[in-house]
């Protein structure tokens, strides 16, 4: 296995545990909010998406690569526009009031 | 600059945006920060897209000669971008759940054609390491299972796919040779690469054709036979296996960005699954091997109706006046409020009532509407204060003390079945104890079993009164009635 290979790997380890560890107690009244949310990260696939439009040289390559980027967009722009509308709800105003007692 | 440069700033600016997922992600776990921690996020997938289209171009060499590349990207950013701003911004916040769904299968179809344009590429200049098949195979088949199983999953909450859980005969034969032929497809593709057996391109590509056609099925046999109750976490759980894909696409391309947010998001939605399960008291196993509700829906039909006449029938007149003279009112809002958009009517309803000195709360079960947090969203969208909207927990104790539940719309979620009943196939799902209220009022059009379907004992308890209306039209009507008592 390449020295890429190795190092790829081992960031994507470091990175599932995050994952793991960077949701912890969730309100229920969250849980679809941070499913979006989630979902419009992992659009991420865009960028692969441009890179293989780049380096596209053939008309198949063409296609696969021009389905991707509008695949890849949607699931971005889409997803971040409605987690947004989703976490509306929780505006400043419509916050129980604040508690004074609360460090920070 | 020359291009080692460039790339360590493009390099930067990819971890900047992996940082931000991370940070945006973490924040998104308290309603006080959650719009921040999306926005961040949102902030750090720009840079990143960004630093990428300005790497391409600027790069030596850039886009090559042919414009085509960069019509590709930017047209197709705009493409796909538009289409998905303005379903974004236009969908009916009760159709939202399948609009996700929707976004999770198109991001796991990117996952698969990334990872397959590459295999085309390697194998038709012959080059093709064994790693990178196993990355290919991984990523298209993963991507491509997300994809069709989530176009089904959004089918279902949409309607356009029955809800209820589908088999068909020999389907769990046709599930197992599906897995099993992808198995043998992706072995015989890595050997191929390992130089262990002689395939020829084409019959690469022919291979690597069918085990996608493989997997789109097994995605759809995959989601079929899972009732539309569970739809949430089976949607959950499509989010994480696309960002495993997006993960390996990102190792197929070798790109850092791509392999860290899909391992964050195939880790974090794995979690969220979970949870989401937990909120169910489901497993995620029993959910996937599916079937709920199925052995009970021939009976559901027939309804408490066939019980005889154990179902008392009250007028608007009469159900107006037990609210109006109640000191405690619990409304308990369903998907069936959601649908009849009858969330503003309802909190006319309960402004009315407040007026007249009546405590008005809500209780919301975790999974009211069609996902867990959906009911508080609808909720929050007509302007009912924040304050009101209790959760399971902490409202259950105060049905003790209430003079009326009112029901709307809602059915599963208050089945006393699931507390007494080991036989029901909810039974240990905890639900609201509407039952524990003085009187119950239940808005209902018709004796039809809810989502799971299975009947409601509720409704033939002496202290249930049902008004059979839509719940919108029943609202109003209960509005006018109560303005006269």
């Amino acid at each position: 296995m390449s020295p890429e290979l190795l190092n790829a790997l081992a960031i994507f380890v470091l990175a599932i545990l995050v994952g793991f560890e960077v949701i912890s107690k969730v309100p229920a009244t969250l849980h679809t909010p941070l499913m979006s949310g989630a979902n419009s990260i992992h659009g991420i696939v865009l960028v692969g998406a441009m890179l293989i439009a780049a380096t596209a040289d053939n008309p198949l390559s063409y296609v696969l690569a021009f389905v991707a980027v509008v695949f890849g967009a949607a699931n971005v722009v889409g997803g971040y526009v409605v987690t947004d509308r989703m976490l509306q709800m929780f505006r400043k105003r419509e916050m129980p009031p604040p508690r004074s007692d609360k460090p920070e | 600059m020359n291009e080692e440069t460039i790339y360590a700033l493009v390099f930067l600016a990819w971890l900047a945006g992996a940082a931000a997922f991370v940070l945006g992600l973490h924040q998104m776990n308290s309603p006080a920060t959650a719009r921040g921690g999306n926005r961040l996020s949102a902030g750090g997938m720009a840079v990143a897209v960004l630093a990428t289209l300005i790497w391409l171009v600027v790069r030596p060499g850039g886009l090559g000669n042919s414009p085509l590349p960069l019509i590709i990207i930017v047209g197709g950013f705009a493409i796909g971008g538009g289409i998905g701003f303005v379903l974004a911004r236009r969908v009916a916040m009760t159709a939202m759940p399948q609009l996700v769904s929707l976004f999770n299968a198109v991001g796991g179809g990117a996952a698969a054609l990334v990872a397959i344009d590459d295999y085309i590429r390697g194998v038709s200049i012959g080059e093709m390491e064994v790693s990178t098949a196993i990355f290919v195979v991984l990523g298209a088949v993963i991507g491509s299972v997300t994809f069709s199983g989530s176009l089904i999953a959004s089918g279902k909450l949409q309607g356009t796919v029955p809800g209820r859980p589908i088999f068909f005969p020999g389907s769990r034969l046709l599930t197992v040779v599906l897995a099993l032929g992808t198995v043998a497809g992706f072995l015989l593709l890595v050997l191929s690469a390992a130089g262990v057996v002689a395939l020829t391109p084409e019959l690469g590509l022919i291979v690597l054709g069918l085990i996608v056609v493989a997997a789109l099925i097994f995605g759809i046999t995959m989601v079929l036979p899972i009732g539309g109750a569970d739809m949430p976490v089976v949607i959950s759980l499509l989010n994480s296996f696309t960002g495993t894909a997006a993960a390996m696409a990102g190792f197929v391309i070798n790109n850092p960005v791509l392999i860290i947010a899909g391992a964050l998001v195939g880790a974090a939605g794995g979690i969220l699954t979970k949870l989401m399960a937990d909120a169910m008291n489901r497993s995620i196993a029993n959910i996937m091997v599916g079937g709920f509700g199925a052995g009970d829906g021939a009976a559901g039909d027939a309804g408490p109706g066939a019980e005889g006449g154990n179902v008392r029938e009250v007028g608007m007149d009469d159900a107006a006046i037990q609210l109006a003279y109640a000191q405690k009112v619990i409304i308990v809002p369903g998907y069936g409020l959601a649908v009849a958009q009858a969330q503003h009517a309802v909190r006319e309803l309960a402004e009315l009532l407040e007026d007249r000195g009546v405590e008005v709360s809500y209780a919301i079960h975790p999974v009211a509407g069609r996902m867990p947090g959906h009911m508080n969203v609808l909720l929050a969208e007509a302007n009912v204060p924040y304050p009101q909207l209790k959760e399971m927990d902490e409202i259950n104790p105060e049905f003790d003390r209430a003079d009326v539940a009112l029901v709307v719309g809602a059915n599963d979620v208050t089945n006393p079945a699931a507390r007494s009943n080991p036989a029901s196939p909810i039974y240990g799902m905890p639900i609201l104890n509407v039952d524990h209220a003085r009187s119950i009022l239940v808005i209902k059009r018709s004796m039809r079993p809810g989502y799971a379907g299975i009947d409601n004992e509720l409704y033939v308890n002496p202290k249930t009164g049902m008004v059979f209306a839509d719940a919108k039209d029943g609202l109003n009507q209960l509005v006018a009635a109560v303005k006269l008592v």
